[in-house]
């Protein structure tokens, strides 16, 4: 009895923590959608670290262009698929490769310049949580409780069966 | 299959919140494109675009450089003639460090359609840099030791003066006169009296005239002048303008080179008109800090601001200046200040007004400069309506007070701690009411002066105009005129400076006006009782 109460709790609280970070996404996504003068030139440009020279070179043209299509087009799918639980798992790990890209980019490493942050991060920041959060989303999917998911989950299966 | 209301929460439920969520991010963004097109709208400045060059066609132009110290190194290289020994540096460097671009920025430079043929310097050891990296299978770069010589030899049609400031007017005279392209650096003139003879000489000649002032390419200043005819500032009372620098470098002590005797250098040569003095390695590398052969601040660096702002401004030769400084901060021997700061007075000069007619009239232009604290301190154009930081990149802000904007600051549609309008020529767009995000980076000073995406440098942009006007003709961005009211200017703030009182300029009779018993050229060149 306990497991089971301790399993719904979670199952809740999973598909709270999914449609955040839906939310989220989707929000960043819709922002840059409508504003046609967004570019993620500034954010690229500034990149520090490892991979700085990668970044920096996406912030050229023609790549450019590419990488703000890109950005908006994967925020958006990352927050649609998890807000209505539909290929979740495959939003979860576009959100972790999005993730990772923005950590990279301006890592929270303590001898790199913290650009533009309003906390103090020692290697973890939200990005890396948000990710962590993203990994967790994938290995458990939640759409057949709350989501098209549970639709399509019900058409395929007898009600007799249902749990 | 029956699907009850709890199912469709359920399995549904996610729509109604992704709709809300699209929603409140579309709505929001586009309310604040309106709030920004309606700025943007009401300022309606036009971020300007680089000017066309006509190409230089036909036969290379033949170039000579008179002066390859610092300085003509550095010309010799926006024309697309680097010596070797610097390009192994930069290969060093650019080894060491990957993000070091010198290199590769001077190898993406467009090449422009000239010869290097001649050399004049009085210092052997780069004279024969010059010769060893400069000639080809084609064409060997003659030597010749005197400038007279170069000019007259046929083998220049046009020539570069980077020379000491007391050899800049004698020599861009002769040019001109025999019918040579000069390119001098500033400040154009030494004294108030060759100001005049180079004018009388550049309005007599048909060939062209270049003063240094390679920053007038510099395209946010050409978008500032926008802003500022459309009286986005509106009437602006104050500019402040300053110099900071804080190493022996920008101190003008140079590094004293082992081969430099009088051997290898023709010291009456350098001397010319200076006082005779014995060979002198100080004086002959460092020679920015003494009057005889520089101007110190109000001649090497006070020039660059007033050319800034008389570029956007136009507001020609102040009515007066007042100037007061010291050797504060570096007392070896030289006599001319490294602290100084200069207030400019324009009674008569207005960039319009949002008020009632005839309240507002009248600008200070101030010039603040110490050699001993490198704190940057921005150029500030301040004017009733709105306040603008110039530089590559351009930020405005409104002013709390604002006439023109009172309604939009009332509306809190503007905020005095936020900027209206930003513009960096490496952005795609200017940004009106830019977050937080954006004045970072802007402030980061991220932008170079780009083209078509390509970090280029001005002072290729200015020879570029230069040698591409003695063939197709027009006008130069930084002729006779805007030469002359530099030179005027960096004098009036010498003789202020020296003589400790405030100097005048009279528009009518275009001339400082006359103090008693006082030479001003001899003022001008020497020492007086400032020297340690």
């Amino acid at each position: 009895m306990n497991q089971t109460k301790k399993r719904w709790q979670l199952k809740h609280s999973m598909v709270l923590l999914r449609l955040f970070i839906g939310w989220h996404f989707l929000y960043e996504g819709v922002i840059k959608l409508y504003n046609p003068d967004w570019t993620s030139f500034g954010y690229l440009a500034t990149a520090q670290g490892p991979f700085e020279s990668f970044f920096l070179f996406m912030a050229k043209e023609p790549f450019i262009g590419w990488a703000d299509t890109l950005n908006w087009m994967a925020l958006m799918f990352v927050g649609i698929t998890l807000i209505l639980g539909f290929y979740e798992k495959i939003g979860a790990l576009v959100g972790v490769l999005l993730l990772a890209l923005y950590y990279f980019s301006h890592p929270a490493f303590p001898w790199l310049q913290q650009l533009n942050v309003e906390g103090s991060y020692w290697f973890i920041n939200k990005n890396l949580i948000e990710l962590a959060a993203c990994l967790v989303l994938y290995q458990y999917p939640t759409g057949q409780f709350f989501g098209i998911k549970y639709l399509l989950n019900k058409k395929e299966q007898p009600k007799t069966e249902t749990v | 299959m029956k699907w009850t209301r709890r199912d469709a929460l359920k399995g549904l439920g996610g729509i109604p919140i992704l709709g809300a969520v699209w929603w409140a991010g579309a709505s929001n963004a586009v309310s604040k494109n309106k709030e920004r097109s309606a700025i943007l709208e009401q300022l309606n400045i036009q971020p300007s675009l680089p000017s066309a060059v006509k190409t230089i066609d036909g036969a290379a132009v033949k170039v000579g450089i008179i002066g390859f110290g610092i300085r003509g190194e550095q010309l010799c290289r926006a024309l697309g003639f680097a010596t070797k020994e610097w390009l192994e540096d930069m290969r060093l460097a650019a080894e060491e460090d990957p993000n070091h671009s010198r290199l590769k920025d001077f190898l993406n430079q467009d090449k422009l359609n000239v010869q290097l043929t001649a050399v004049c310097d009085i210092y052997d050891v780069r004279a024969k840099r010059v010769i060893d990296s400069f000639s080809d299978e084609t064409t060997k770069v003659v030597r010749f030791r005197n400038y007279k010589e170069m000019i007259r030899s046929g083998k220049v049609d046009a020539v570069i003066i980077a020379t000491p400031d007391h050899w800049h007017a004698p020599m861009a005279i002769d040019a001109l006169n025999n019918g040579i392209h000069a390119y001098v650096e500033k400040p154009m003139t030494h004294t108030i009296e060759e100001t005049y003879l180079l004018r009388d000489a550049a309005r007599k000649s048909k060939a062209v005239l270049m003063v240094g002032h390679q920053h007038r390419q510099t395209l946010s200043f050409q978008t500032a002048q926008d802003i500022v005819e459309k009286g986005v500032l509106g009437h602006v009372s104050l500019v402040q303008t300053n110099t900071n620098r804080n190493d022996d470098n920008g101190a003008w002590n140079y590094y004293l080179e082992e081969e430099a005797t009088p051997q290898t250098i023709d010291w009456d040569q350098f001397l010319g008109t200076a006082p005779k003095i014995p060979f002198n390695k100080n004086h002959f590398f460092r020679w920015r800090k003494w009057w005889a052969y520089g101007s110190g601040l109000s001649g090497d660096l006070l020039t660059h601001d007033y050319d800034r702002l008389n570029c956007v401004l136009e507001m020609g030769i102040p009515n007066s200046i007042t100037a007061s400084g010291g050797i504060y901060t570096h007392r070896d021997g030289r006599n001319v200040p490294d602290v100084l700061q200069v207030n400019m007075e324009f009674p008569n000069f207005s960039t319009g007004s949002s008020q009632k007619a005839g309240k507002e009239k009248g600008m200070t232009f101030v010039y603040s400069a110490t050699l001993g604290n490198g704190f940057s301190r921005p150029t500030i154009l301040m004017g009733h309506d709105g306040t603008m930081e110039l530089g590559n990149r351009l930020t405005i802000w409104p002013d709390g007070r604002s006439t023109k904007y009172a309604d939009m600051l009332e509306a809190e549609r503007m905020n005095p701690g936020i900027p209206m309008y930003q513009y960096n020529p490496g952005a795609s767009v200017p940004d009106a009411v830019s977050s937080a995000t954006s004045q970072y980076f802007a402030d980061k000073g991220l932008m170079w002066t780009y083209i078509n995406g390509a970090r280029v440098d001005s002072t290729f942009l200015h020879l570029r105009e230069w040698l591409s006007n003695t063939r197709n003709g027009g006008k130069v961005s930084c002729g006779i005129d805007e030469g002359f009211d530099e030179a005027i200017t960096a004098h009036m703030t010498g003789l202020s400076y020296k003589l400790g009182r405030r100097i005048d300029w009279d528009p009518e009779l275009q001339q400082i006006v006359p103090i008693e018993g006082i030479n001003f050229d001899e003022v001008l060149l020497g020492s007086l009782q400032q020297e340690t």
